[in-house]
């Protein structure tokens, strides 16, 4: 017999909400990066205002997780079950504001003609969301092998965040009337950059969640 | 290194057997229980907990059939050996059982019971001893004007404490208690759990408790008992958050046991 069923089925539930915050949170910031391409002007202002959807799916977790701790007094791989998803919950929430961050940035950039055609931004977008899906699938599997992944891609993003930001400052002087565009695509790295650091975080939350034991991924 | 280790320990059980009959209870059982420490000991009904803690100062031996090999040092002394002197062991190692158990006489005769047993007649002497008692379990206040009062008026949390008072009036130095909230409402538990963080300043004390969270609220560390064998001993904190063995996990989880 098993002695909690329904406390696993709520267990469950938990992951099942994370989940889908998380593909919400992919979804948005997949949008996002195509929103700054093509300058689609409307569907950027549709990310920024989707995200209360993925803040309140946050405000859920959180509340169902208080109301476990409190209702089952949980402990050991349980306790870890439920801290790790108000964790997790935590770094999918600021993945999803820097979607809206680089929906902000294709607002702020408007119809302005690109100084040149966006190419290395979305490598560095691909290289990042392979993480994030590396460190969410570690998450759904508990797959602590997986999750060590993500190291070694996050070193990668730091690298192509370093050229690609210092190549952008070298345009500042060659298209001077233009630096608001160069400035907004330097952020948008940097968000991107941010992205790949949530999924080094959400790793490290998953290697915990497993073994019980703190690891730091970027040691 | 290792005396200091010695003297951090009032107990140290080594490779203990003890057999009901042909029943084997407790498994090579090696346990070490520090000084000034709450230990406690946890494990699904007939897993050897309770059997364990009344080693400790030999109540097990009033049991028909029982036979034990191994060693229990106490304090260095192997209580195993035929030559103990019981009585002065119980004076050490005192106990308090599930549910408070007075003797049908007074509050102060009830406290005063241990010490006059052990010869002290002299009523100053005594009335020192049962006034610290009592204070020592927070009763104090709530007795004080009506020491003569059968013990039986009172409440269950205060005949509990009551108890512990007595056991406290021998100057024990070890105090061993089987499950002493199970038939407590949640406050009487809550008090006698604050009273058992007090007294290891002074005490060691072993809790045998089915309940978890009162294991994990006092105690330094947790032994987990299944089949008669010590599964896995460590700090509390390890032991509730991240323990070695499954087996702990799934009880102490609730999946298992």
């Amino acid at each position: 017999m098993n002695t909690r069923l329904n406390f696993d089925s709520n267990l469950k539930q938990l992951k099942d909400m994370l989940m889908e915050m998380a593909h919400k949170s992919v979804v948005a910031i997949k949008q996002s990066i195509d929103t700054l391409i093509n300058q689609d002007i409307e569907k950027a202002k549709e990310i920024i205002n989707n995200d209360t959807i993925i803040d309140d799916l946050e405000h859920e977790i959180n509340n169902k997780a208080i109301i476990l701790i409190a209702k089952e007094s949980p402990v050991a791989g349980d306790l870890r079950k439920i801290v790790v998803a108000l964790k997790i919950s935590s770094e999918v929430e600021r993945i999803a504001d820097n979607a809206v961050n680089i929906a902000k940035s294709t607002l702020h950039i408007g119809q302005e003609k690109h100084i040149k055609e966006i190419v290395d931004i979305p490598k560095m977008m691909d290289l990042a969301l392979e993480m994030l899906s590396d460190s969410l699938t570690a998450f759904l599997k508990e797959d602590v092998e997986l999750a060590k992944k993500c190291a070694a891609k996050d070193d990668k993003v730091d690298e192509m965040y370093g050229t690609l930001v210092k190549e952008l400052m070298g345009y500042i002087q060659r298209y001077p009337n233009q630096t608001n565009q160069i400035t907004q695509l330097a952020f948008v790295c940097r968000y991107i950059e941010r992205l790949a650091d949530h999924s080094t975080n959400i790793a490290e939350h998953v290697i915990y969640l497993v073994t019980g034991e703190r690891y730091d991924l970027n040691a | 290194m290792a005396n200091i280790t010695v003297h951090r320990q009032v107990f140290q059980i080594n490779d203990l057997n003890l057999w009901y009959g042909e029943h084997h209870a407790l498994k090579s059982i090696n346990f070490p229980i520090n000084k000034k420490e709450v230990t406690a000991i946890i494990g699904p009904s007939g897993c050897g907990k309770s059997t364990f803690i009344k080693t400790l100062n030999l109540m097990i031996k009033y049991v028909p059939n029982v036979r034990m090999t191994g060693e229990i040092n106490y304090n260095g002394q192997n209580i195993l050996n035929e030559k103990m002197d019981l009585v002065e062991l119980r004076k050490n190692v005192g106990m308090v059982f599930q549910k408070g158990n007075p003797f049908p006489q007074s509050i102060f005769d009830n406290v005063a019971y241990g010490p006059r047993i052990h010869g002290i007649k002299r009523r100053t002497h005594l009335d020192d001893l049962v006034i610290k008692s009592l204070m020592d379990v927070a009763l104090w206040d709530e007795v004080k004007d009506r020491l003569d009062a059968p013990a039986m008026g009172l409440s269950g949390g205060q005949q509990q404490r009551l108890c512990i008072a007595r056991a406290l009036a021998t100057k024990p130095d070890v105090l061993l208690m089987d499950e002493p909230t199970s038939a407590l409402d949640p406050i009487s538990t809550l008090k006698i759990e604050q009273l058992i963080l007090e007294l290891k300043e002074k005490y060691t004390i072993v809790i045998v408790t089915h309940n978890m969270q009162q294991a994990s609220r006092v105690s330094d560390q947790t032994a987990f008992f299944l089949m008669g064998e010590l599964i896995e001993l460590d700090d509390t904190s390890k032991i509730f958050s991240n323990p070695r063995d499954e087996r702990t996990e799934g009880y102490i989880t609730g999946r298992f046991g």
